[in-house]
């Protein structure tokens, strides 16, 4: 497969592009904002992704699904990037579906996915850093299973219709084995939630299980063995997370090599200054790179490669660095009035800053690798 | 099977029956590289066994067309051909100029005779050629040379200096920018090939920092060139001489992918610094910034994919070998960088058989050039900021 996308992907690229630029610019995002929404994305905009076909892109045809793949994904995620979208996109079209899929809860909740009906929250993180353990304990109860523990950084986890929970089974919290993966529904008795705002204004949830039953059939895949899942999920999310990033990163570097093409001080256009040239071509060639890696992983992905662990990890690790660079650059370069609320510059900083936390950092990933090598 | 897996099947065999074992074996050195030539007494008889038979095949310059001297191949089959060989840690079996610039620069630009006369001995390493682009007073500003060629009827007069010539003084034949014009600046330039053989020229060595002396000052003293060899059209030098650049800005970009088998750096590093009781490196911080540099070289090394990808289909923007320039050069940097810091005082010995007579700081030494020759680092971005951003000009 060569390393760009075909013309089906560019079709659907122009599509998404200006179907997001339409319905989900960088102002639908600063309204709900503004208006201090609560649910922290538009449930009509959901719909209209419905409508579109987004919601089953990675839902096979005999589900109702696109049937397509994580480049085709990557696709749409980049324009939702490029527009700050706010939308369960990534944690329910992508990493859900992938977690769900070829278990006997795709039949159960495809459907209400692909219609828009359904949005999923990941719950698996337990600490402010991204770490493979997983402490939440799942312990038999009755035909099913008992849920205690807490998990944070779970986006919309406070309006989600289906939580995909890790748990541990067996062993403890460190331990590679005796992980068993649930679909929670909303509701369930002795689950709470708190939803923060963050600082790119989503919201995410703090969620405790105080002794959450739920029935044997919430078990996506098999008891103890809910790495598989969860690696599909991570691998999904990631590889996502990266295109997202994309989007973001290059939307600050467009905007900024826009404005050094029209802010003038000392009677001349700040982009004829060299320092801010070699700044902004860096940058690019930064983008270009992390642009490569991403489009790598999610067609490893797509082939079922069995280097597509490293691939996905070279990708979220140097698309969180390059966007970073974006952000930052971007700031700087618009001068005072990139610190103002008013310019969407900022709002690119704070995305960035979320996505790159998201499923393991730069340094999670360049570590993983470094073990992976041996060293 | 298709076409593709028998063609597979067949180059496996044959490099299996024909690649001697010593040219298995990662390249150590400049010195240990193949770049054939008049002077056979350069090679060794592994070195030279590998040139010819792959040359006779046509397999140094695979994409070549067949009737000068290349082995006709097609994309897909040429990719086949690299990772056969990847796949045996075949080494190149031979590097030139003339074969990443000189030969796609004559593939387009020059007569059918020229291309007929050149492009077979560049195939089989019979000619070596050198670089005659750089000027004591030009260099980032290459249109700015004066070494002039005065049209004397049937041949042109050459007189003037040239600097940094990689290799002159063991190469056979130069391509080299002339001014045929003085009264305009590129718009003056002309593309001419002579016999480094021919009366008046000369060459002087020049010792760089890693003890080697690759480059030379060159010299032209009333040279005679015939008027056959000017490639193209006279005064249009310049637009060879970018195309031609585009090539080696491409070829030097490659040079940090590493190398074909292992992973010297971190080797190097297990060995001085030892690992901790978990078996990651007993230094922390080194091991950070090994796998950070790790994530960079991988990302980078799909970057390269994605650029053949993209030239094959049409799809590259012109200035993009630049960005490939810059990026992959100054990764190649900071890879010896880290070996550097990695095999601590053993990295420094510059003579011992140990280090193999310091090939590692040679090495390193010789890897600062990367960003200044084929174009410093500083004009790749100049080039990718107007060209790709098209950021205003003063
Ligand atoms: C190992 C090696 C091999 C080489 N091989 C050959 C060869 O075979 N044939 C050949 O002809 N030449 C060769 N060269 C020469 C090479 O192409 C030149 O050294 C190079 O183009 C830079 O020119 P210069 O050395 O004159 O530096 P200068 O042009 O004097 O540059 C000095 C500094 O100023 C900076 N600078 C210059 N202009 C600008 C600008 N517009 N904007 C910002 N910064 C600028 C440069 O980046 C550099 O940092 C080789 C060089 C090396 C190091």
């Amino acid at each position: 497969m060569p390393l760009y996308i075909n013309e089906d992907q560019t079709m659907l690229r122009d599509t998404a592009r200006d179907f997001i630029a339409d319905s989900a610019p960088v102002k639908h995002m600063r309204a709900l904002r503004d208006a201090n929404d609560q649910t922290g994305f538009s449930r009509d905009l959901w719909k209209s992704f419905a409508e579109m076909g987004f919601t089953g892109i990675l839902i096979g045809e005999d589900q109702g699904g696109l049937g397509l793949g994580h480049v085709e994904a990557g696709v749409v995620l980049e324009e939702i990037g490029r527009n700050l979208s706010p939308s369960p996109f990534l944690a329910t079209a992508v990493a859900a579906v992938e977690a769900l899929k070829g278990t006997a809860q795709a039949t159960k909740y495809f459907s209400g996915i692909v219609a828009g009906e359904t949005v999923a929250a990941l719950a698996i993180d337990e600490q402010a850093k991204f770490r493979d353990s997983v402490a939440l304990k799942a312990e038999r109860s009755g035909n099913g299973f008992k849920l205690t523990g807490k998990k944070q950084f779970v986006s919309h986890g406070h309006v989600a219709d289906l939580i995909i929970v890790a748990a541990r089974t067996a062993g403890s919290a460190d331990d590679e084995n005796g992980v068993t993966l649930f679909a929670v529904d909303k509701g369930a008795a002795g689950l709470s939630a708190e939803a923060e705002r963050l600082a790119d204004s989503s919201l995410a949830a703090r969620l405790e299980f105080d002794g959450v039953e739920v029935t044997a059939d919430a078990v996506i895949g098999e008891v103890d063995a809910g790495r598989d899942p969860l690696n599909r999920l991570l691998r999904a999310g990631r590889t996502g997370a990266s295109a997202e990033l994309l989007g973001v990163g290059g939307g600050a570097m467009d905007m900024t090599v826009e404005y050094l093409k029209q802010r003038k001080q000392f009677g001349v256009l700040i982009g004829t200054f060299q320092a801010l040239q070699h700044r902004a071509a860096h940058l690019y060639s930064e983008m270009e790179v992390a642009r490569a890696a991403t489009l790598r992983a999610a067609q490893m992905l797509d082939t079922g490669s069995d280097r597509a662990d490293e691939a996905v990890s070279v990708a979220k690790a140097q698309a969180g660095l390059a966007t970073m660079l974006a952000v930052q650059e971007g700031v700087q370069m618009f001068g005072g009035i990139g610190m103002t609320d008013e310019f969407d510059i900022g709002f690119y900083m704070k995305r960035q800053r979320v996505l790159a936390e998201m499923f393991g950092d730069a340094n999670f990933h360049a570590d993983k690798i470094a073990r992976n090598a041996g060293y | 099977m298709t076409d593709l897996d028998t063609f597979r099947a067949d180059t496996r065999t044959w490099l299996e029956a024909n690649c001697p074992a010593e040219m298995r074996e990662p390249v150590r050195s400049d010195k240990d590289a193949v770049w054939g030539g008049r002077d056979q007494s350069m090679l060794t008889p592994a070195q030279k066994e590998w040139m010819d038979k792959m040359g006779a095949r046509g397999w140094t310059v695979p994409d070549w067309p067949k009737e000068y001297g290349g082995g006709g191949l097609s994309p897909a089959e040429t990719k086949i051909l690299r990772e056969e060989m990847q796949r045996i840690r075949a080494r190149n079996p031979l590097n030139s100029f003339g074969i990443s610039m000189l030969g796609p620069a004559l593939l387009k630009y020059g007569t059918e005779e020229q291309k007929l006369d050149h492009l077979p001995k560049i195939a089989r390493g019979e000619i070596r050629w050198c670089q005659g682009y750089s000027e004591p007073g030009a260099g980032s500003d290459l249109a700015g040379l004066q070494t002039s060629a005065e049209d004397k009827g049937d041949h042109y007069l050459v007189n003037g200096q040239k600097v940094w010539t990689s290799y002159a003084n063991y190469a056979d034949w130069i391509f080299c920018l002339v001014r045929t014009d003085k009264s305009v600046k590129q718009a003056g330039i002309s593309f001419v090939l002579f016999d480094m053989a021919s009366e008046g020229v000369s060459t002087k060595p020049i010792l760089l920092i890693s003890g080697y002396s690759p480059f030379c000052e060159t010299f032209f003293d009333n040279v005679k060139v015939p008027k056959e060899n000017l490639v193209y059209e006279e005064n249009k030098g310049w637009d060879v001489a970018k195309y031609l650049l585009g090539h080696e800005r491409e070829m030097i970009s490659g040079m940090g992918l590493g190398s074909a088998g292992g992973n010297p750096l971190l080797d190097g590093a297990k060995k001085t610094i030892g690992t901790a009781d978990d078996g990651t490196l007993a230094d922390p911080l080194l091991r950070a910034q090994i796998a950070l540099f790790e994530v960079r070289a991988k990302a980078f090394n799909a970057m390269s994919e994605k650029f053949i990808d993209d030239l094959k289909a049409g799809k590259a923007h012109p200035a993009q070998p630049s960005m490939m320039k810059y990026y992959g050069t100054e990764l190649n940097k900071s890879r010896h960088e880290l070996m550097m810091a990695a095999g601590g005082s053993d990295a420094l010995e510059w003579e011992s058989e140990r280090s193999t007579n310091g090939a590692g700081p040679r090495a390193w030494l010789r890897t600062k050039a990367n960003s200044i020759e084929g174009g410093t680092s500083e004009v790749q971005l100049n080039i990718i900021s107007k060209r790709i951003l098209e950021l205003p000009d003063k």
